[in-house]
């Protein structure tokens, strides 16, 4: 369904100093720079996956997202996505795709939802029949109704983002690349869309690729997760492997018939909430601290578990140091 | 082509909702339309007024049926591209059009057809009630009026593909502006909007008969009120093809070129 080999992309951005005289200097001799958004990775996604694509920030997501779907031409590498190369942009693939950005809005501002709707059933060439179920299907599942008629500039951000998603799946793409699809969202309509998502998936056999900063998404929806950071894969697997790989703490909570006195030296103390108190403790440790947290203390309670997705990723971004290759980008006089 | 003129209908259909929604910001940008012609009307009417009835071949009343056909011409082949185009390019609206199954140059032409649709209705009953004040002259030919319907078809198609190709400079210049008025500037001389081209200079005439301006506002209006011999018309449809041809092959490949580095640098 995807296969990427070797993926680069280097932009060239024009560099400039602040400044009146760094202003006219530019007129005469324009400095570029390089910039290694994507450095160099493989992956192979097959057909009905579901997957989490997880970075932080300048991670080259977002270019490698415009690169699958088309809009943006690599420096270097091969991709396949569904049979064909992306940024030739045959017809017959720009059919069976669909790129979400949270943020861009395709929806006509002006006019009723369902008036963009047609409009996009004619550029796809939907056939009248198919179009009427698949709009009943996606009015349905995402609670479309009364939303329809109303002019998209009257309709609130999560409203918006329902309807965006809609009109984007219309066509019954077989691969859908998905960019922070929940931005902004509050938690109702997140959930809204995640549950949506997954059921369009199932149902028609659709490949996913998705990224997104609220790790609920990716837990509800991916058992795989692919990191990249710096524009390098840093991992590919399980969500739970992720986590085995990247968290060397386990979390203990234990809830205790009595007061709660300094528990510093059985481990970090994350939180203490009147009787519980939630302890980090190194993962080879874990096993010796519940034995003694156990027979030290008052224990009414202890539960182990791993600590929450979320922490364990910023961990995973905020440790890993910058490969020393990337790190160095190259300055060029134009 | 079932899929195109489906496409074009649902286009339209847009287009009008949208233009509909702003009813009087469409009335106040359509009197700004109508009141430059009639400055250029009224200025060159006193003149031939003054100068005892007519200058360079053109009376009052001739004035008057040249500045309102051109009114009407300039209308219909008008577009608002190249400011669009800056803007698409910028913000990267211009990303979900590449990603559609149909080229984005149909989105442009179907909006623009039905825009036109939607003001002529009111640029008309305008130009009729322009011509009870102005009183204008005309001796013109069935021949003539026969022609000036494919001419403007050709009028039309030849002034979009140009500035459509001139609105693709925005791949590469961040800010179109400068062109832009340069190309307006040029257009407002050089195709006969401001002065009918009989009366500029000859060499200013030679570069106007070069370029491809005047075919596309001067060539038809001259053709409707008969000022063209029929030698003269086919002369003016040979040019309108031939430029209609050099425009559309520029637009393919600077087209592909733009979207080229557009991908190349970030879209």
């Amino acid at each position: 369904m995807v296969s990427v080999r070797g993926l680069r992309k280097i932009y060239v951005v024009p560099e400039r100093e602040a400044g009146l005289g760094a202003s006219l200097r530019s007129l005469v001799r324009r400095r570029s720079k390089e910039v290694v958004a994507v450095d160099g990775f493989d992956v192979e996604i097959g057909r009905g996956e579901v997957v989490g694509f997880l970075g932080p920030n300048g991670a080259g997501k977002t270019t490698t997202l415009k690169m699958l779907s088309g809009l943006l031409y690599p420096t270097a590498g091969e991709v396949t996505v569904l049979g064909h190369t992306p940024w030739r942009r045959e017809k017959a693939f720009l059919r069976r795709m669909t790129l979400v950005m949270g943020q861009r809005n395709q929806l006509v501002w002006d006019i009723p939802v369902v008036d963009s709707f047609e409009l996009n059933r004619a550029i796809y060439r939907i056939p009248d029949g198919e179009y009427r179920d698949t709009l009943a299907e996606l009015t349905d599942l995402l609670d479309l109704e009364g939303l329809l008629r109303k002019p998209v500039r009257n309709l609130s951000l999560g409203e918006r983002m329902k309807c965006e998603v809609a009109a984007a799946l219309l066509h019954r793409p077989a691969m859908l690349f998905l960019d922070e699809p929940t931005l902004g969202l509050d938690v109702t309509a997140q959930r809204r869309i995640r549950g949506f998502i997954a059921t369009y998936a199932e149902r028609y056999g659709a490949t996913v690729l998705l990224t997104s900063h609220y790790m609920a998404d990716v837990e509800a929806l991916c058992k795989r997760v692919v990191v990249i950071h710096h524009g390098r894969l840093l991992f590919d697997g399980s969500l739970a492997a992720l986590i085995t790989r990247f968290s060397p703490y386990k979390t203990v909570v234990i809830d205790l018939d009595g007061p709660v006195g300094d528990l510093g030296r059985y481990g970090e103390v994350v939180s203490v909430e009147e009787q519980r108190v939630t302890l980090r403790v190194p993962k080879g440790e874990a096993a010796a601290v519940t034995g003694r947290l156990l027979a030290d203390l008052p224990v009414a309670d202890l539960s182990i578990g791993d600590p929450p997705v979320d922490e364990v990723i910023d961990r995973v971004f905020s440790e890993e140091p910058e490969p020393a290759s990337t790190a160095a980008t190259g300055t060029a006089a134009r | 082509m079932i899929g195109l003129a489906d496409l074009y209908r649902a286009q339209f259909r847009t287009t009008l909702a949208t233009q509909l929604q702003y009813r009087v910001a469409l009335v106040i940008w359509l009197l700004g339309l109508v009141l430059s012609p009639v400055v250029y009307l009224a200025v060159w009417r006193a003149v031939a007024t003054s100068q005892g009835g007519a200058v360079g071949g053109f009376t009052a009343g001739e004035f008057s049926a040249y500045f309102l056909a051109t009114m009407v011409v300039n209308h219909a082949t008008f577009t608002w591209i190249a400011w669009e185009f800056e803007y698409r390019v910028r913000q990267g609206t211009l990303s979900p059009l590449l990603l559609r199954p149909v080229h984005p140059v149909h989105r442009d032409v179907a909006e623009n057809l039905s825009f036109k649709a939607l003001t002529l209705v009111v640029v008309l009953p305008v130009a009729g009630l322009l011509s009870l004040a102005f009183r204008p002259t005309v001796a013109t030919t069935p021949w003539a009026v026969l022609a000036f319907v494919p001419a403007l078809a050709l009028a039309i198609a030849l002034r979009f593909a140009v500035e459509w190709t001139l609105a693709l400079a925005a791949f590469w210049l961040t800010r179109v502006e400068a062109l832009n008025r340069l190309y307006f500037l040029a257009a407002l001389f050089l195709s006969g909007q401001a002065v009918p081209l009989a009366l500029l200079p000859a060499p200013v005439r030679l570069l106007a008969d070069l370029l491809p301006f005047r075919w596309f506002i001067a060539f038809p209006v001259e053709l409707l009120l008969g000022r063209l011999s029929p030698a003269g018309a086919l002369l003016g449809f040979a040019a309108q093809a031939g430029w209609l041809a050099v425009a559309i092959a520029l637009l393919r490949v600077v087209w592909g070129r733009g979207v080229r580095r557009y991908g190349a640098v970030g879209a």
